[in-house]
């Protein structure tokens, strides 16, 4: 066992983990603001990067305009998902609007393999592809691309979350939503508000990773239980702990896949799934929960 | 009113008799091809050379002056339905001979159909257990994953390269591959020294990459369909390695390049010859075919062809060289498709006996390497 090829497996890991960790985000933040799993979550991921290649290819958009086009549509169609699929809901117990989100996410990806068939395509990196030699292992400028774009995106969020009026706003609905209600903040609204930064934060996470993975209408579906996966150990918060959780989640696999054999690759992610959920269902920071009565 | 009704029926009548001396004159060819569902990819091209193939056949005049009539179902993937569609061409359509499925699970669904009926089945699919133990009925004109794996195998052997590392992809397509290099790695004086997978879905697979850089392995062979073999194309130019890859035949399409870029230079795997027909030297007793093969698909839809409508050209030719040979009944056909010798087709010649109803040897493939984004033959 060299060095080397450890530390290639590490940087590897992280990189696949930081994608993770900006996909569980999403999930953690819906989650906080409403108490609902989005798994319609993935599929904001294919959206931005198949809208990307849209505006690129056919629209003949430079690839600077087709990233914001590509949020931006994105984001419609998360708020366009809340309004039409969630707010309608008269009954809106959580098991009910999980499955709509199970419903919406065989939808939207129902409708991009309508729209875009069903190939794969690439997108070009956005800064060439020579490989950049760290101390015997390799990484691809689009790797610093997805880590620079990853701490950004987090320190924007906790930014928000923190110093801002609405950001605190939605950690109060998170907290308690009758509370929040009765001092005044818009509950609806936030929950709005939720699934545009998630659907968003989805998109760009699509983006970043189409030049390494490519892009197709189906590629949603395994990133989006990664990303669901990476929240789990993080507990579900919207903070660091969901991106330490996918770094683990990264590494562990890439590891895994190494050290131990290929073919276990994602048994390994679920196995740690499962065990969390049975032993820490609080994640792996959290403190447990205790309800007051 | 009533002068409309008898009109009416007059024409009906006229249609109905017309069409029965219309059948009379053609001989009907079954077609059962996916042309929608998840092997569209196949069924699609394979459709549409079929149907091209029988208007070049009938335009030259058709077979001993009759006309060939292609009747073409879509099973859309399902062998239930692929089922009974083969039971509707033969008990209503009266088929004399039977092209397709497209798939192999469709395949080994409806030979059980064509061995009761009697009646010749030409399965496009590459399985090679449908024509191994050999059925009467069936012939079948994809290549095998054997025949692929005998080809790289035989080129690693030549270059001396015969410590590998293998890859596959853990789906049914990879481990029918897995399974042929594992078994003939032996027979070649081949050394699988590292035996690697990834899944169907997997994103980045430098992992298994920087293990078989680890091991001493001397070329590296990926089975795969896209667009995993692509990424892998990719991780290894990131991870700097030099180890020559192999691809299968599963990315012999211009989409593989396309999606691989830059990092598909220098990869090579086994290929049909219609990928490098015009490269072909002219005393290739294919190119002929492949030639005419490749500029009728253009003319009629204005789209590359690609192997997988090779399939459906050789089914059909085959089919039609037996009528010609021996006749339009479903026995004749089928005793004349076993005594086809040297026909010349797309994915290979065709050679069939008593004991081979697949007909073709590994020289079916070649081996090419993306050279500036384009095909070459290796010497």
């Amino acid at each position: 066992m060299q060095f080397d090829q450890v530390l290639q497996y590490a940087l590897s890991g992280l990189s696949t983990g930081a994608i993770y960790a900006l996909i569980g985000i999403g999930f953690s933040i819906i989650y906080n603001a409403t108490g609902i799993i989005n798994f319609a979550q993935g599929e904001f991921v294919m959206l931005g990067g198949m809208l990307t290649l849209f505006f690129l290819e056919l629209l003949k958009v430079p690839i600077w305009g087709a990233i914001p086009c590509a949020i931006a549509v994105s984001t419609v169609a998360g708020l366009l998902f809340e309004r039409l699929a969630i707010r309608p809901l008269r009954q809106p117990t959580p098991i009910n609007l999980v499955i709509i989100t199970i419903g919406g996410s065989i939808l939207i990806r129902g409708l991009a393999m309508l729209l875009w068939g069903k190939d794969t395509h690439a997108l070009p990196p956005f800064s060439g592809d020579e490989p950049i030699a760290i101390g015997g292992a390799t990484i691809l400028p689009q790797h610093l691309w997805i880590l620079g774009i990853t701490i950004v995106i987090i320190a924007i969020n906790k930014f928000y979350f923190y110093h801002t009026i609405s950001g605190k706003a939605m950690r109060a609905c998170a907290y308690n939503r009758r509370a929040a209600g009765l001092v005044g903040i818009d509950v609806r609204r936030m929950v709005l508000f939720s699934f545009i930064i998630s659907s968003a934060m989805g998109a760009v996470a699509g983006i970043i990773v189409a030049p390494l993975t490519m892009v197709a209408y189906d590629m949603g579906v395994m990133l989006g239980l990664k990303g669901f996966c990476a929240a789990i150990i993080g507990g579900m918060s919207s903070g660091i702990a969901t991106v330490v959780g996918g770094l683990l989640l990264g590494v562990l696999e890439s590891l895994g896949a190494g050290l131990i054999s290929s073919g276990y690759k994602d048994a390994i992610a679920f196995i740690i799934l499962l065990l969390l959920l049975f032993l820490r269902p609080q994640g792996l920071f959290g403190k447990p929960e205790s309800e007051r009565v | 009113m009533k002068k409309i009704q008898i009109v009416c029926s007059f024409i009906m009548l006229s249609l109905v008799c017309s069409t029965i001396s219309f059948a009379a004159d053609t001989i009907k060819i079954g077609a059962l091809f996916s042309v929608t569902g998840p092997a569209s990819f196949l069924g699609g091209p394979e459709r549409n050379t079929a149907q091209m193939v029988v208007d070049e056949i009938n335009k030259a005049g058709g077979v001993k002056g009759r006309k060939l009539e292609l009747i073409v179902y879509d099973t859309a993937g399902d062998a239930t339905k692929a089922v009974q569609l083969a039971t509707k061409l033969i008990k209503n359509d009266k088929v004399v001979a039977i092209v397709g499925p497209s798939t192999s699970g469709e395949s080994m669904a409806v030979i059980p159909v064509a061995e009761k009926e009697h009646i010749p089945l030409v399965s496009c699919a590459a399985s090679i257990k449908i024509t191994e133990p050999v059925k009467k009925w069936v012939f079948k004109t994809a290549q095998n994953d054997a025949l692929a794996v005998a080809k790289i195998y035989e080129h690693l052997q030549k270059i001396k390269q015969t410590n590998v590392a293998i890859l596959t992809v853990s789906d049914g397509f990879g481990s029918s591959g897995r399974e042929q290099l594992k078994a003939q790695a032996e027979k070649h004086g081949i050394k699988i020294l590292s035996d690697d997978t990834y899944g169907p879905k997997d994103t980045d697979m430098t992992a298994q990459l920087t293990k078989i850089r680890g091991s001493q392995a001397q070329a590296v062979i990926v089975w795969g369909t896209n667009p995993g073999p692509a990424i892998i194309a990719k991780n290894a130019r990131q991870l700097g390695i030099k180890t020559p890859l192999y691809m299968s035949h599963g990315v012999s399409s211009k989409k593989f390049i396309e999606l691989a870029g830059d990092a598909s230079e220098g990869l090579r795997l086994p290929s049909g010859r219609a990928l490098v027909a015009d490269m072909l030297p002219k005393s290739d007793p294919q190119k002929k075919s492949l030639l005419s093969f490749l500029k009728d698909y253009q003319n009629h839809f204005k789209a590359e062809a690609d192997t997988f409508g090779g399939h459906a050209w050789d089914a059909v030719m085959l089919v039609k060289n037996a009528i010609e040979k021996g006749g339009d009944s479903p026995a004749a056909i089928r005793d004349q498709l076993e005594k086809t010798r040297n026909f010349s087709g797309i994915s290979g010649i065709f050679n069939f006996s008593e004991s081979d109803h697949a007909g073709l040897t590994k020289d079916a493939f070649v081996m090419i390497e993306i050279k500036n984004k384009d095909w070459m033959i290796v010497k």
